[in-house]
């Protein structure tokens, strides 16, 4: 009962490691270009706020869901690349179907630019129905389904790549629960404290992304239908939760799954190493859980919903941010803390990360009760928040991941380029969503095309802080085009 | 309530640049990781029951009363100002546009085509009240205005193209 035998053992040979290689530098490489012009669309629309240039409203709305969706997917594909490299030296990962989520994703993505620019569909990345049908002549039916079918299609091939996780992780440990480290947690099974973290965290993106995207299908294919046989009527309360139950996962599991580089690498470069414990099981355990119950948080000013799943969004959304502030936030300041810590981009960046993730959670969890919603939902402070912890939080993680890739540390150091590149990033980034959350608490709406002439200074800071964020990613970028193609594996 | 949630974040987001600060202060000079790690471990512990202690008292400060109106109840003229109001793509249509301050109104909200949001904006521009407006459903907003005025409806739930000139007005009017 208590033996921990391993069975099956990860070996690939060293051309199955070099196409493996070459297929995560390529997640890496397309996910920082998309990101990159998805921040450019980002900085044209505060401009445009701001009257600094006109573009009309249809454009506008159409860059806001190209923005929304663009920066959702390659989130999911970018922390894809992270948590399979990583994960594939812990157990036994096709490349193939790592492959073959990458051309999916890729068909998905010319379905949804063609939604998009060819088909003017405007109805934002929350496709809330019933919108994509009734767009006032904007856009047809047609443009909407393939707005849809894009993100079924995506969707679906990463259902085949979680499939492809599950066997490897299956074959290994024998049972999920295992890999959650739930018999250790639970006193069954001495504490190993070599399992590795990645494990964990891979298991936990595992189900909950599975879970989420298979709602997300659901809810699709249920408006699908609607499009063209308008007789079906799908309740729109239920469609609205199945869609923040799906979104809310999915951006939710990038930030699990990138922080497996945070794990791997910072006991890298201060070795010191990062034991999994009771505590790192319970945290994981808990976040399968509460990843999937807190999305009622969306809907706290939909009254007709019961009050105690309100309740319960607000009081699992502050649950759900005690562990990145006392397992992994807490558990990153203690493995730099007096370690002689190598700085260098790479570094910089993945603790960064942690002070983005972990500072991103507060105006998230303020937000998440009800009374506090009440006069900031749909403001510009919803926005603020998860720019704070994504482009702060999770881009960090990934930009970090990159620069290791490429062999910042052997190459003989941090340049005066990506110096400059952090740091107009980090000042940017910051300036953003500030600008973002102070936008909020001045009650200025989210999605607005144009903005009141109250509002157009807001808009001014946030164009200055976008243009230093595309400033500091063109020159990650830069180095990303340049390095990562022919860096050979770091050890 | 702005003010107080602004300040709040920035308080909070503040400290927590010190503490990160703070490490990395002390990163470059290397030390044995086990005295550091029983140390902080055990500061862990302390920090973990504090959040803990927060949430509970957070928890029952916010959510009792339970902010939200109870919605099985029906709101008529005699202790309520009563409005039905309605999104379309891109106006809202109201049963009056004119309240007196004082007495609850209650706001009976519902999106005739797509999902709307109803956001009350004072003559400052600051939200006091929102609620989502969607078909098949009635949301039921009771909100007391306390200062006479001229208040405007923004639509707050992205609905197409025009969405940002979906504004109406309205009058509170001062208590005779
Ligand atoms: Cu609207």
């Amino acid at each position: 009962m208590s033996t921990t035998t391993l069975s099956g053992t990860v070996s690939y040979s060293e051309a199955e490691n070099q196409g493996a290689l070459v297929a995560v530098k390529t997640h890496l490489i397309v996910g920082i270009l998309v990101f990159l012009l998805m921040m450019l669309a980002g900085a044209v629309m505060r401009a445009a706020q701001g009257n600094m240039f006109t573009i009309s409203p249809d454009l506008f709305y159409q860059f806001m869901t190209v923005h929304g969706a663009g920066m959702v997917g390659t989130a999911g594909i970018a922390s894809t690349g992270v948590l399979w490299y990583f994960l594939r030296q812990y157990v036994q990962l096709s490349t193939k179907i790592f492959w073959i989520n990458f051309g999916i994703f890729l068909t998905g993505v010319v379905l949804i630019l063609g939604s998009i620019f060819l088909g003017k569909y405007g109805g934002a990345w929350t496709f809330l129905y019933p919108l994509p049908g009734i767009s006032l002549g904007a856009w047809s039916a047609g443009a909407a389904a393939a707005f849809l079918l894009g993100l079924l299609v995506i969707g679906t091939g990463f259902l085949i790549l979680y499939l492809d996780v599950g066997r490897a992780i299956l074959a290994r440990y024998g049972s999920f629960g295992r890999a959650l480290g739930l018999p250790q947690l639970f006193g069954k099974e001495p504490v190993d404290t070599s399992h590795p973290p990645t494990v964990v965290a891979g298991t936990m993106v595992l189900i909950v992304n599975f879970l989420g995207i298979a709602a997300g299908a659901v809810v699709l294919v249920m408006m699908l239908v609607n499009l063209y046989n308008p007789e079906f009527k799908p309740d729109a309360l239920l469609i609205k939760n199945l869609i923040y139950f799906f979104g809310h996962v999915f951006i939710n599991a990038t930030i699990y799954a990138s922080v497996t580089a945070v794990y791997e690498l910072l006991p890298r470069y201060t070795g010191r190493p990062w034991k999994t414990s009771k505590v790192f099981y319970a945290a994981w355990l808990a976040i399968v859980f509460m990843v999937m119950a807190v999305y009622p948080h969306h809907l706290m000013m939909d009254f007709a919903m019961p009050p105690w799943a309100l309740i319960v969004g607000q009081v699992l959304s502050y649950g759900s941010g005690v562990p990145v502030m006392v397992v992994t936030g807490y558990g990153a300041l203690m493995i730099v803390y007096r370690s002689g810590i190598q700085w260098n981009t790479t570094t910089k960046l993945l603790f960064l990360s942690m002070f983005g993730w972990a500072a991103g959670v507060i105006p998230a969890i303020i937000d998440a009760m009800v009374t506090v919603n009440r006069v900031f939902h749909n403001t510009l402070w919803v926005p603020g928040h998860f720019h704070f912890y994504l482009l702060l939080g999770l881009l960090p993680m990934i930009f970090g991941f990159a620069y290791h890739l490429l062999g910042e540390a052997k190459e003989g150091g941090t340049t005066m380029a990506d110096r400059l590149g952090f740091y107009s990033f980090l000042g940017g980034g910051l300036l953003l969503a500030f600008t973002f959350l102070a936008s909020g608490a001045s009650s200025i709406p989210r999605r607005w095309a144009v903005h009141m002439d109250e509002w157009i200074p807001m808009a001014h800071w946030g164009t200055l802080a976008a243009i230093l964020v595309v400033l500091g990613v063109l020159l990650f970028t830069w180095r990303a085009l340049t390095a990562l193609p022919r860096a050979p594996e770091p050890s | 309530m702005q003010s107080t949630v602004w300040f709040i974040t920035l308080a909070c987001v503040a400290l927590l640049a010190a503490v990160f600060y703070y490490v990395i202060s002390n990163s470059k000079t290397p030390e044995e990781y086990p005295p550091i790690q029983k140390k902080w471990y055990s500061f862990r512990g302390k920090w973990f029951l504090f959040l803990a202690g927060l949430w509970v008292v957070v928890t029952f400060a916010t959510l009792m009363p339970f902010p939200i109106a109870p919605q099985a109840q029906a709101y008529s003229g005699d202790g309520y100002q009563v409005v039905d109001v309605s999104g379309h793509q891109w106006y809202w249509t109201m049963s009056t546009d004119t309240v007196v301050a004082g007495k609850p109104v209650a706001f009976q909200v519902t999106g005739a085509d797509v999902n709307h949001g109803l956001g009350i904006y004072d003559e400052d521009l600051t939200l006091v009240a929102q609620v989502q407006a969607m078909p098949g459903y009635t949301n039921k907003l009771i909100y007391t205005f306390d200062e006479p005025g001229k208040y405007r409806i923004l639509c707050l739930e992205y609905c197409g193209l025009a969405h940002h000139a979906m504004i109406a007005e309205l009058n509170v009017e001062a208590a005779s």
